[in-house]
């Protein structure tokens, strides 16, 4: 089972919809007990980073969030979702993160003939080698963001080109994030979505 | 390279497809999820669904169409036409919407776009303008409720007032080149994109694979939107890719 945390967040159902189509086992909930008991957790995420945040403080998910990370079971958060997997951000003052992977979020720089959004279908560049990045390398996935997120190489599997190349896919150890929507990726953000599941499915067998 | 997209637009009245969508390959030329899955098919980037229900009560039917194609189609989906508040774009984004189009909701009332942007992030909110040039005060101007009613306004300076209040993204329509199929108003874009930073979806015009060249060539816009020459497979997406690809025109 999959868990899509549910935090009144704008692309909750559209993962859910995508999830369904590939037939994979999931539910929303923001009930500490079912999201820990799921073999994998999705944190989608559109809008502003602060009211996110303060939406997950609400309904007391931050410390639970943490704790599925902390077992080793698969976790992806999703644009903005990626994002809150980091320490801060820089939009609207500084706000803390789920402080899961180091690094923080701040604004894609203005310059000519870079809009605001970055809206639209870009291509990701493979900087490291993953099972789960590598059906991404060289296509194309759907972005929607104004923020990037700043981190170490070490935990970067791809980048962007957007004026200068912007963090795409993120993992440290257990903890995964696409700044694109696989959801709204056609069938390559399908295949990537079943790559999860597959990496949760192996996590439950080296767990059990 | 962010790659410059292709859009299809289908106008929906009361849960079909309407103004003689005609693909050869389907059975049922009205069904929204079939329509949307051959475009999908066909390398299409996006969708645009636009409402032209007359009657206020058949508009649910409008966030049913748009749940289950969001079942069946991956890839944004934006919906416009005749949304008046922000309950109207909560219920279309959390039936599977990406994207909001406001047109002449926006124009009566501006801080509609502002609540929207709030509520959901300004990603969510396509600001759509229908113009016409107006030789006698030599201006854009803006028309609402499809193109019919002229509003005391210039499209250029509207563009920038719809953003500073929080649109994410503008679709603009030529009302003198749609329908024509000669090509895009090139200087309408050449002035938004100079006027305004978010990203632009051009309308109105498209007529062959070369018209989108040039509207990508001659103008920083992000985007290009038709409806007919793809209904009726005059030109498909494909052809348009191939060709824009030939030159050099970055595209997915």
């Amino acid at each position: 089972m999959i868990v899509i945390v549910d935090y009144d967040t704008g692309n909750t159902l559209n993962v859910k919809k995508a999830l369904d189509y590939l037939a994979i086992d999931n539910q929303i909930s923001a009930d500490p007990t079912v999201i820990m008991a799921a073999n994998g957790l999705i944190l989608p995420g559109v809008g502003a980073f602060k009211t996110a945040m303060n939406a997950l403080q609400q309904r007391h998910l931050v410390s639970v969030i943490q704790a599925f990370a902390a077992t080793g079971k698969p976790l992806l958060g999703i644009c903005l979702g990626m994002q809150l997997l980091f320490d801060r951000s820089e939009e609207f003052g500084e706000t803390q993160g789920l402080e899961l992977i180091p690094g923080k979020v701040v604004a894609i720089p203005t310059k000519a003939g870079i809009s605001i959004p970055h809206m639209g279908w870009n291509t990701n560049t493979l900087t490291q080698n993953d099972p789960f990045a590598t059906g991404f390398a060289n296509q194309a996935t759907y972005f929607v963001h104004s923020y990037y997120v700043q981190t170490k190489s070490a935990y970067t599997l791809a980048t962007t080109d957007y004026g200068q190349p912007l963090t795409s896919i993120v993992r440290r150890q257990n903890i995964l994030g696409t700044q694109f929507h696989p959801e709204k990726s056609g069938a390559i953000g399908l295949a990537g979505l079943r790559r999860f599941k597959e990496m949760t499915d192996h996590a439950t067998l080296s767990s059990d | 390279m962010l790659t410059k997209r292709i859009i299809p637009c289908l106008d929906v009245d009361q849960g079909r497809v309407k103004k003689g969508v005609h693909f050869t390959q389907l059975k049922d030329v009205g069904d929204p999820v079939a329509i949307a899955k051959a475009y999908e098919a066909q390398g299409a980037d996006e969708l645009v669904f636009l409402d032209i229900t007359a009657t206020t009560d058949a508009r649910q039917t409008m966030t049913q169409t748009v749940a289950v194609v969001a079942e069946q189609v991956f890839m944004p989906l934006t919906v416009g036409g005749g949304i008046r508040s922000v309950a109207d774009m909560h219920d279309l984004l959390r039936a599977g919407a990406d994207k909001i189009a406001l047109n002449s909701a926006a124009v009566k009332q501006p801080a509609l776009i502002t609540a929207g942007a709030e509520t959901f992030g300004s990603q969510a909110v396509v600001v759509a303008i229908d113009t016409r040039w107006q030789a006698e005060r030599q201006r854009y101007q803006v028309t609402i409720n499809g193109g019919r009613a002229p509003v005391d306004l210039d499209a250029i300076q509207w563009a920038k007032q719809a953003v500073d209040a929080g649109a994410g993204e503008l679709l603009v329509t030529s009302m003198d080149a749609d329908g024509t199929q000669e090509g895009f108003d090139l200087a309408l874009y050449r002035q938004l994109s100079a006027a305004v930073t978010v990203p632009i979806i051009a309308s109105g015009g498209a007529g062959s694979a070369e018209d989108f060249v040039i509207l990508f060539k001659e103008t920083t816009v992000s985007a290009g939107l038709a409806a007919s020459i793809f209904h009726f497979c005059q030109l498909t997406i494909p052809e348009v890719k191939t060709v824009l690809k030939q030159a050099r025109v970055t595209v997915r």
